[in-house]
């Protein structure tokens, strides 16, 4: 059979076959290198697991009489200031997000300055958004719905003009060809097209901020992450596993519902 | 010919449209339209062949600046259209209908708002945003869509409708700004060959009814003789046959696609 074989088939060539493996050496020098900065300190590891059977005798029983006491209000401040932030985060983002489409605005100046905004956005984390407004509305809910509002700019005017820029342009060419205004252009013929998608994301950033405000409270920016960050100072650890509880509750819930509406718009 | 009303013509009261010395170039030096002029006014239908790629779809937007022209002028009803901009082209456009071959309907409005969508020239935005038509307005385009037999469609989101009816509301967005001239390119190409007849015949009978010139690009000789008074024949961007479809010969055919093989 081989002896009359006609055809040799592989599904590398050789180069391909080189390029490949320097990839994997390359990860694999990568991981080395990286494994030697960690330091891993083996009397810790050895540790751990006896560390985490304390934490978890430390946390259980639960203090569930906390819920009323001190996580309910924190945890609807949180939801508002997800809430509030998201909106904010819309308002913003609607005009930016046009600007930066560039089948509508066709000034490629104004199209960079559009994802220089959105960029710088989404390349700030949460936190330091946080502490940066913590430094200038102080703590409290303010800093923390403003934070989450200008970290979600950046995702939802992405999304926002790329869903615009995906627009099908033979209706645009229908209105303007009937002499229609670019305000009703865009309300007519860009924004039904637009529209699924928009609610979409306005719903899915609204999940994540659900998650994202749980957080900001470590820093200062109001809601139960202030709660958290409390109970852990002051090792109250039956008090944490009840709060980490109610946050893993509503981080569900926000899910589902999302999950829902989204079923039902699109 | 910068004068807006040239001496040769008289003005006249009747809805025409007039192409002088018309010329595009995409890339400078290479025209994909080279000098065309023609008329057409009152009741006729003028249909514009030629083989894919010589510029029909071009010529027909250049009549409205989706294209804006390299020279040459075009006027709707006696108004210079070539040297308007801003507001007052977009003004200029609302004499202008338009039909597409894809239909180019907003698909997710109905269809009664996809008729109005021939209107947004002109109300207000903040009127179309609230749904605030006027009311005479809305009672033209019921009858529009009673006349075209769509009225049960109305409040049907346009995605739901065939190809045809489709078509059918795209003509109904165009009449209903009461146009001075109406374009249609290639109106009858994605659809199948009855109901390519149905809308030739709709377009011819709207058109003859309110005495609007139409001009339609098509691909289909036997469907442009059966429906029209006139046919335009472009090859590499020239006119090269303009007269009744009747004299069409085939030796002009040949000249207008090239080969002979396809002439059975």
């Amino acid at each position: 059979m081989s002896s009359k074989q006609k055809h040799t088939w592989e599904r590398f060539t050789f180069s391909e076959r080189m390029a490949r493996f320097t990839v994997f050496l390359g990860f694999a020098v990568a991981l080395a290198v990286s494994l030697r900065t960690v330091e891993v300190i083996p009397e810790f590891l050895y540790d751990a697991p006896t560390q985490v059977a304390d934490l978890l005798t430390r946390m259980w029983p639960m203090d569930l009489g906390y819920y009323r006491e001190g996580i309910h209000e924190a945890m609807v401040e949180t939801l508002h200031i997800a809430s509030l932030g998201t909106l904010l985060a819309v308002v913003m983002a609607i005009p930016v997000g046009i600007m930066g489409a560039n089948n509508i605005i066709q000034i490629p100046l104004l199209n960079w300055l559009a994802k220089l905004i959105l960029v710088s956005s989404r390349s700030v984390n949460s936190l330091v958004w946080a502490l940066l407004f913590v430094a200038i509305f102080g703590p409290g809910a303010l800093a923390g719905t403003v934070c989450i509002g200008f970290r979600s700019v950046g995702f939802v005017g992405k999304l926002f003009a790329e869903a615009l820029e995906e627009a099908d342009p033979g209706p645009i060419e229908a209105l303007t060809a009937a002499g229609a205004p670019w305000p009703s252009i865009f309300l007519k013929g860009y924004w039904p097209q637009v529209a699924p998608a928009f609610w979409g994301i306005f719903l899915f950033r609204w999940d994540i901020n659900v998650r994202e405000s749980a957080v900001i409270g470590l820093v200062g920016a109001g809601g139960i992450g202030m709660v958290l960050d409390t109970a852990l100072n002051l090792f109250y650890w039956d008090r944490v596993s009840v709060i980490l509880l109610s946050i893993f509750t509503v981080v569900i819930l926000a899910e589902l519902l999302v999950t829902n509406i989204r079923k039902r718009i699109i | 010919m910068t004068s807006d009303q040239s001496a040769s013509t008289r003005p006249s009261s009747l809805r025409s449209l007039r192409i002088e010395n018309l010329v595009k170039e995409y890339v400078p030096g290479k025209p994909i339209l080279r000098n065309i002029s023609f008329k057409a006014e009152g009741k006729c239908s003028v249909a514009i062949i030629g083989p894919s790629g010589t510029g029909k779809s071009t010529l027909i937007r250049c009549v409205n600046k989706l294209i804006p022209p390299t020279s040459g002028t075009v006027f709707v009803s006696d108004e210079n259209i070539t040297r308007l901009h801003g507001s007052e082209l977009r003004k200029a456009r609302r004499k202008i209908g338009m039909v597409f071959q894809e239909f180019n309907l907003v698909e997710r409005l109905s269809v009664m708002e996809n008729v109005l969508c021939g209107r947004l020239g002109y109300i207000a935005p903040w009127r179309a945003w609230l749904r605030k038509y006027p009311g005479e307005e809305v009672d033209r385009a019921f009858e529009l869509l009673d006349s075209i037999g769509l009225l049960d469609f109305a409040r049907q989101r346009a995605d739901s409708l065939s190809g045809g009816q489709r078509q059918r509301v795209g003509i109904a967005r165009a009449i209903i700004q009461e146009p001075h001239v109406l374009l249609a390119d290639e109106p009858t190409s994605s659809l199948d060959p009855k109901t390519s007849v149905e809308i030739m015949e709709l377009l011819v009978a709207l058109s003859e009814e309110r005495s609007i010139p139409l001009i339609i690009n098509i691909h289909d000789v036997e469907l442009a003789k059966r429906f029209t008074t006139r046919v335009i024949g472009l090859s590499k961007g020239g006119i090269v046959y303009d007269g009744p479809p009747a004299d069409l010969s085939n030796e002009n055919l040949k000249e207008i696609y090239g080969g002979t093989d396809w002439l059975q």
